[in-house]
């Protein structure tokens, strides 16, 4: 009995050393650097200069500079583009798990296909279906319903289109996971004592799949925040947002330590509020 | 003067090909424990769910209080359900759990909190109002879905085998405390279980059904001590079966002339001619056994195959004419270690004989 103890008990550290080994090297070393960085000075050529300065994360905070306008305006589109997310995929993932096994892991193939192509590809393929010679627009002007072209593409709702659709499948899957483990009894349970539809809904099901909802916010909403490709593509870049600058202030101003700040600001508030978000999620779920 | 509280008029119900409820028609007098029993897959929670609204018939109609139901939904039906995994909402507690029904039926919530109070103090259960319901013993959880159920005073009580998951003893300590509560309650009971002694112990009356059609309808002494037909005899408690051939009838027994070469008496059955091909149905408590034959009534001759001591009886097994078993048994009266009953061993020669009104004849 004891032997075999210690055996597992030496074989767990060889077995997790890759995994920490690649972690440390990939990530919390590169973490650290950035975070180091964010403390530092930009020379004039444009190189890091460490000297220890609070003057990046001032920069970032003062409320004059644009760039507490840019997070904001990046936050309010990752929310509403989690939101529109969640409406739209929580119907499809009770559809999903009301079907047959069969049906039901055919639905999920056809929902992950995308996964599988290029984000940027997809992305191009909706440009294409909604620009002004695009699909839609040749439509609708050959049926007469228009006589000119509407212009969908390069506007904000381009954008907000275009988040819906890269992101919607990341919604899909975690509130279909926790849909599906619904014991259905308690749907029925619910009607038996004189709940209708939408009572059953509200005062049961949506509770009780609140951890998919939970999942499914986080998914959707910490990726959309950082996203700078789609609103670039769909809005044809003259919305600025978190992304773009992070974007520009590593690669066309090379001002490292002040990007860093940024970085370092974005990720802190993130994790705020994914935990603020985990914490109501899991008491309402218990 | 009873009214009929819940009627299922000629109710079919297909599953695809598959006829799981095959013209079913019951009619269940208000206030009654009435029973829906037989094996799995018979049809009786099917029919629960018909009444509840769970399913909606493929022919005929379910009736409350004389209203056909039709296509009306669970949550209007004045029917609550105790279901057999109890289904209390887990991220509830039991409180809210008891006044989910009053809340949607929009009582204010002062009458909520004091009739919720009165179903836990019904149930004996009001200090845990405000646990989970996962916090609670299988027995608990029964209880408290029993009290969410009649919380809303609903017409019938419908309870799809409600005790089959607790263990022995608790559960015949809930078959009285269910009786009790019905009787305190005054509703209709509908319960469906496979548990025959269950049913013959809570019901006032007891549907038998099996492969989706009633087999025989009656209060428990009638299923018990006249079974219309094989099944209902050989599902509720013991029977021998005997075949055989009619030899004479009359108006107070039949004669029956056993394959197994003797003759036997049984009760006096409707529409039998002589020679019909039937068999005789005797359950093993009505036969005993002698040493030598009695002078009233036929005493059949046998010999002794096998005897066990169960404690309260003792059980005989015992062979007529070399083909025929029966199996018999006798109450432990006397003393045994006193040399009191269990005086038959096994290789004994006896003659077995009983009430001619306790052998049934059976066509089918």
């Amino acid at each position: 009995m004891q032997a075999s103890g210690r055996q597992s008990k030496g074989i767990l550290p060889i077995l997790l050393t890759p995994g920490v080994f690649w972690l440390t090297v990939f990530f919390v070393i590169p973490l650290l650097i950035v975070l180091v960085v964010s403390f530092s000075k930009r020379s004039l050529l444009g190189v890091v200069e460490l000297e220890f300065n609070l003057n990046n994360y001032a920069r970032l905070f003062n409320p004059d500079s644009p760039y507490l306008f840019i997070f904001l305006r990046s936050l309010g589109l990752a929310a509403v583009n989690t939101v529109l997310c969640l409406l739209l995929a929580y119907p499809f993932a009770f559809y999903i798990a009301r079907q047959t096994p069969q049906r039901q892991k055919m639905l999920i193939f056809l929902v992950m296909v995308p996964f599988w192509t290029n984000f940027l590809i997809r992305t191009y393929a909706l440009m294409f279906i909604i620009r002004d010679t695009g699909l839609i627009n040749t439509w609708l002007v050959n049926l007469g319903i228009i006589s000119e072209p509407i212009q969908i593409l390069f506007t904000p709702t381009a954008i907000r289109l275009g988040m819906l659709y890269g992101y919607l499948p990341f919604a899909v899957l975690p509130l279909y996971a926790s849909i599906e483990q619904l014991d259905f009894n308690y749907v029925q349970a619910a009607q038996d004592l004189g709940a209708d539809g939408l009572r059953v809904f509200l005062r049961v099901i949506l509770p009780l799949t609140m951890p998919g909802v939970v999942a499914a916010s986080i998914i959707t909403f910490i990726p959309a925040l950082g996203d700078f490709i789609t609103p670039d593509l769909m809005g044809g870049g003259n919305t600025f947002l978190i992304g773009n600058v992070l974007q520009q202030q590593f690669l066309t101003v090379r001002d490292w330590p002040f990007g860093s700040a940024m970085g370092i600001g974005l990720m802190t508030l993130v994790l705020g509020a994914t935990m603020i978000y985990f914490r109501s999620g899991a008491s309402r779920s218990a | 003067m009873s009214t009929i509280d819940v009627e299922l008029a000629n109710v079919t119900k297909r599953f695809g090909d598959f006829v799981a409820v095959n013209q079913v028609s019951l009619e269940i007098k208000d206030g009654e424990f009435f029973s829906l029993l037989g094996p799995s897959g018979c049809g009786k929670t099917t029919c629960l769910r018909m009444i509840a609204g769970f399913e909606l018939p493929s022919e005929g109609d379910v009736l409350i209080r004389g209203k056909p139901m039709g296509e009306t939904p669970p949550y209007k039906r004045p029917v609550n359900t105790v279901f057999q995994n109890y289904a209390l909402f887990p991220h509830m507690s039991v409180a809210e759990n008891v006044s989910f029904g009053l809340e949607m039926q929009k009582v204010p919530r002062p009458e909520i909190n004091s009739r919720v109070k009165e179903a836990l103090e019904m149930v004996r259960l009001p200090q845990l109002a405000e646990r989970k319901p996962r916090q609670l013993s299988g027995g608990q959880q029964q209880r408290i879905a029993l009290a969410r159920a009649l919380v809303n005073r609903p017409q019938v009580l419908l309870l799809d085998e409600p005790l089959s998951a607790l263990d022995l003893k608790l559960r015949k300590a809930m078959q009285l405390e269910l009786k009790e509560l019905q009787h305190q309650v005054g509703i209709t009971f509908i319960f469906v279980t496979h548990d025959q002694e269950e049913a013959i112990t809570m019901s006032d009356r007891i549907a038998v059904m099996n492969e989706g059609v009633v087999q025989q309808v009656g209060t428990p002494i009638e299923i018990y001590e006249r079974p219309r037909n094989r099944f209902v005899a050989d599902f509720i408690g013991e029977t021998n079966f005997m075949e055989g051939r009619v030899l004479e009838v009359d108006p107070v027994k039949t004669t029956v002339a056993l394959d197994a070469g003797v003759h036997v008496l049984a009760r006096a059955a409707e529409g039998l001619s002589a020679g019909q091909t039937i068999t005789v149905a005797v359950r093993p408590e009505k036969i005993s056994l002698h040493e030598t034959p009695s002078d009233q009534g036929i005493s059949v001759p046998a010999i002794v195959e096998e005897a066990v001591y169960i404690g309260t009886d003792t059980r005989y097994r015992a062979r007529i004419g070399g083909k025929q078993d029966v199996v018999a048994r006798v109450q432990n009266v006397g003393g045994i270690m006193d040399g009191g009953a269990h005086p038959f061993q096994r290789g004994d020669h006896v003659y077995l004989s009983w009430p001619t009104d306790s052998a049934m004849v059976l066509t089918s």
